[in-house]
């Protein structure tokens, strides 16, 4: 493959002939993609100029290939937490960047407990967004805090950065009365109307082209509003992405698409997933404006979102932004990827850290020290284990909320089912421990 | 009150939710200037601009998942999938994604506003692909409504009501009756509630029920067996999900017999489901089995569309078998 940026399953993301360390947005322009072919082959180059500038004749056979098109890899931080130096002027505030770091750390701090506390029994499942921190940081902090963000299931950091507290995760998490979901979904299906985030489902990619959809009717609105929507370069290969990509487009909405592209889908790897040039080609053919940056560096994740929010609010268009980077952690605690890459692999990938790029970038800046570090960690492990504590203690949400929901009012049809449910949870209280005692 | 087909009223339903609330937004496939491939669109892209009423790709799933997302924003979508049979693609995204919206978040989202129309049924020689009645696979999903008119009068007041209602609807309207169906309808705008049943003919004898376009075979079957003194009461189901058990128990009991049509194909069909609640609740009363009059289990035909479909003689005949059981 000519790009290694996009084979990540072979550990080779990072340092290719393609990164560009100033911003380079890829698009359906006919100028910017054939100037990116000219250094390649002449005669291809003109012809694709030719096919984009819809002239689209020629009289000599040749065929396009993903080469063609050499999408580069945006990285403004080195993997020291030193600039590049010819990278692009960064614009973070102090505050941004501070807040985007500590949400990065609470978030390392909550996985790695919350994996532990799985595999005590006290959740039943978990999701890590160990080694994403920065693509969904950098991305979020990017955003106003009344755009809307529609998420896969990976992207808890966002929502933490938006203000979601630790009682709210964890009442999520055991599904209680803590719960705003009503203790109805799997851990890791956060939502939050306050915050403007969502409520996770599970199917892959359905949040595609409803992205597409909110953002229209934020247009329509006219209050300057975008949906920034999450996705896993897996559910890029559900047909939900294609409709969602394509009616984005075409109908013109201000949605901002972010691929966590983290060479992983369960077990299977980019090179079993796609076979052409990443998913960022994809805006490419669909007209939208693309760009692919380092996934593990916050800043030029960061740097890529302020433009591409400014953009599509701007222009009602959508941006998709391709995050390159790499799921540190297993799937779920379902999964052991022992199974099916190797530990090489993940210490490779364990160098590229994210957090610890950003907090090196922040220590040279004199922003942050390593003793605020220390006790930043040690303050976020209490809390954690302490709210755990509390949180689980609480009960279970009211019976009743079995059935409320399903429709704004209850049917009479339901109705008669939660009695005849009733009448027999009365009567065998014993074999129904979770609902004994609240009927 | 003035004359209209059944594609009139829709259109109509669709103007005047469209001059009522500026959040309604119409879009599907050709449905824009063109009007849509049966016209129920017409000029509606002219009279509230191209914001409001527009072409999309050809992408059911697409639709339904845009439909969603701008109902979660707190919109208004009507959205149009050009035929039943090509709502598959979208079945994900109305099954996982908009049924189970409100349940899913604790009340904190919903898409109250969502509304899909679709034409179905058959008798138009429209074979395996423009024939189908799909609304069993939609009634087997909570958090869903499931309604279907049968006439220009109920199509405008159903619409109008679906349109309004806080809940996703489905709504599958009878393309073979688009234009032979015509009826008196109300210029103003109005609501027929959802969830409740007209009683379209009292009688004695049995219990006639069906939805849609099968209403028309019912009522000419009712006629003919008056002639031979058999006195029917006719139901329309109007909304399939939920539906009005009460109406239908309470005709049961008085009549003694039922009768149950559908297109589609039987197994499965929301006959069985009809059926087995009112065994549950008339077992006494009931004077003969339940009679479905149905769809054969195939795909929908092309050259024996007329032996397929569940028509008068088929009920005609089903009438005769369940009074002389």
């Amino acid at each position: 493959m000519s790009n290694t940026a996009v084979s990540n399953s072979t550990v080779s993301n990072s340092n290719d002939s393609s990164s560009t360390h100033s911003e380079s947005y890829a698009s359906s322009n006919a100028d910017n993609a054939s100037a990116v072919q000219e250094s390649n082959n002449e005669k291809l180059a003109s012809y694709e100029a030719q096919v984009l500038d819809e002239i689209n004749e020629t009289h000599q056979l040749a065929f396009i290939t993903s080469d063609n098109l050499r999408i580069p890899t945006l990285k403004i931080l080195q993997a020291d937490g030193v600039e590049f130096e010819d990278a692009m002027a960064v614009h973070l505030n102090k505050d941004t960047a501070l807040r985007s770091f500590k949400t990065m750390q609470y978030i390392r701090i909550l996985d790695d407990r919350m994996v532990a506390a799985q595999r005590q029994g006290r959740l039943s499942f978990y999701i890590t967004c160990t080694g994403e921190e920065a693509a969904v940081v950098g991305s979020a902090a990017a955003l106003k805090p009344t755009d809307m963000i529609m998420g896969q299931y990976r992207e808890q950091a966002a929502l933490r950065y938006r203000g979601f507290t630790t009682e709210q995760f964890m009442g999520q998490l055991l599904g209680n009365e803590m719960d705003l979901g009503k203790g109805r979904q799997m851990p890791v299906h956060y939502g939050s109307k306050e915050l403007h985030y969502m409520t996770i489902s599970s199917p892959l990619a359905t949040q595609i082209p409803q992205a597409a959809g909110y953002a229209y009717g934020q247009k329509l609105a006219g209050k300057g509003e975008c949906t920034l929507c999450y996705f896993g370069e897996g559910a890029a290969s559900e047909g939900d992405f294609h409709a969602g990509l394509n009616m984005a487009a075409v109908q013109k909405t201000p949605v901002i698409f972010v691929c966590r592209n983290n060479g992983y889908a369960i077990s299977t790897p980019t090179d079993e997933q796609y076979k052409g040039d990443g998913i960022a080609s994809r805006g490419v053919g669909y007209g939208i404006k693309t760009i692919r940056v380092d996934g593990n560096d916050l800043l030029a994740v960061y740097s890529a979102t302020v433009e591409a929010r400014e953009f599509a609010v701007s222009n009602n268009e959508p941006v998709l932004i391709e995050c390159m980077t790499y799921r540190l952690g297993g799937h779920s605690t379902s999964d052991d990827p022992s199974g099916y890459r190797g530990k090489d692999e993940e210490h490779e990938w364990q160098k590229k850290d994210p957090i610890h790029r950003f907090k090196h970038w922040l220590l040279n800046k004199n922003w942050w020290s390593e003793e605020d570090d220390t006790l930043l960690l040690e303050e976020y492990r209490t809390e954690v284990l302490a709210v755990l504590k509390k949180i689980e203690k609480m009960p279970l949400q009211p019976l009743r909320t079995l059935i409320t929901d399903v429709y704004k009012h209850p049917t009479s049809q339901l109705e008669a089912q939660f009695d005849e449910l009733e009448e027999h949870l009365r009567h065998y209280p014993e074999h129904y421990p979770a609902s004994a005692g609240r009927v | 009150m003035t004359t209209m087909n059944l594609l009139q009223a829709v259109n109509n339903a669709l103007d005047l939710a469209m001059a009522e609330n500026d959040s309604v937004i119409c879009f599907g496939e050709d449905i824009g200037h063109f009007g849509g491939v049966f016209r129920a669109t017409s000029s509606l892209q002219e009279k509230y601009g191209k914001d409001r009423c527009f072409n999309t790709p050809i992408t059911e799933q697409g639709i339904a998942g845009f439909a969603i997302g701008l109902a979660a924003q707190g919109s208004v979508p009507v959205a149009e999938i050009q035929f039943a049979d090509y709502i598959f693609p979208a079945f994900d995204q109305i099954v996982n994604e908009a049924a189970k919206f409100r349940y899913r978040s604790g009340d904190q989202f919903n898409v109250a506003g969502l509304t899909i129309r679709t034409p179905y049924g058959g008798g138009i020689a429209g074979a395996l692909y423009h024939s189908q009645s799909p609304e069993a696979y939609f009634c087997h999903t909570p958090g869903l409504k499931v309604v279907m008119p049968s006439t220009p009068y109920q199509a405008k007041g159903l619409l109008m009501a679906a349109i309004n209602d806080p809940n996703p609807v489905i709504f599958f309207e009878p393309k073979r009756l688009y234009r032979a169906a015509k009826g008196e309808v109300p210029e103003p705008g109005y609501e027929i509630p959802l969830g409740v049943a007209e009683v379209v003919r009292s009688g004695s004898d049995i219990t006639l029920l069906g939805w849609g376009a099968q209403m028309e075979y019912l009522i000419e079957a009712a006629d003919k067996v008056q002639q031979e003194g058999i006195s029917c009461e006719v139901i329309d189901l109007c909304t399939l999900l939920p539906w009005d058990i009460e109406t239908v128990e309470a005709s049961v009991n008085k009549t003694g017999r039922l009768l149950i049509s559908h297109e589609a194909p039987r197994t499965g069909g929301f006959a069985g489901e009809i059926s087995a609640t009112i065994q549950e609740r008339c077992f006494l009363a009931l004077e003969s089995p339940i009679a479905r009059v149905t769809g054969l289990d195939t795909p929908f035909p092309l050259a024996y569309e007329k032996e397929y479909m569940p028509g008068t003689l088929k009920i005609y005949d089903a009438i005769k078998r369940s009074l002389s059981f």
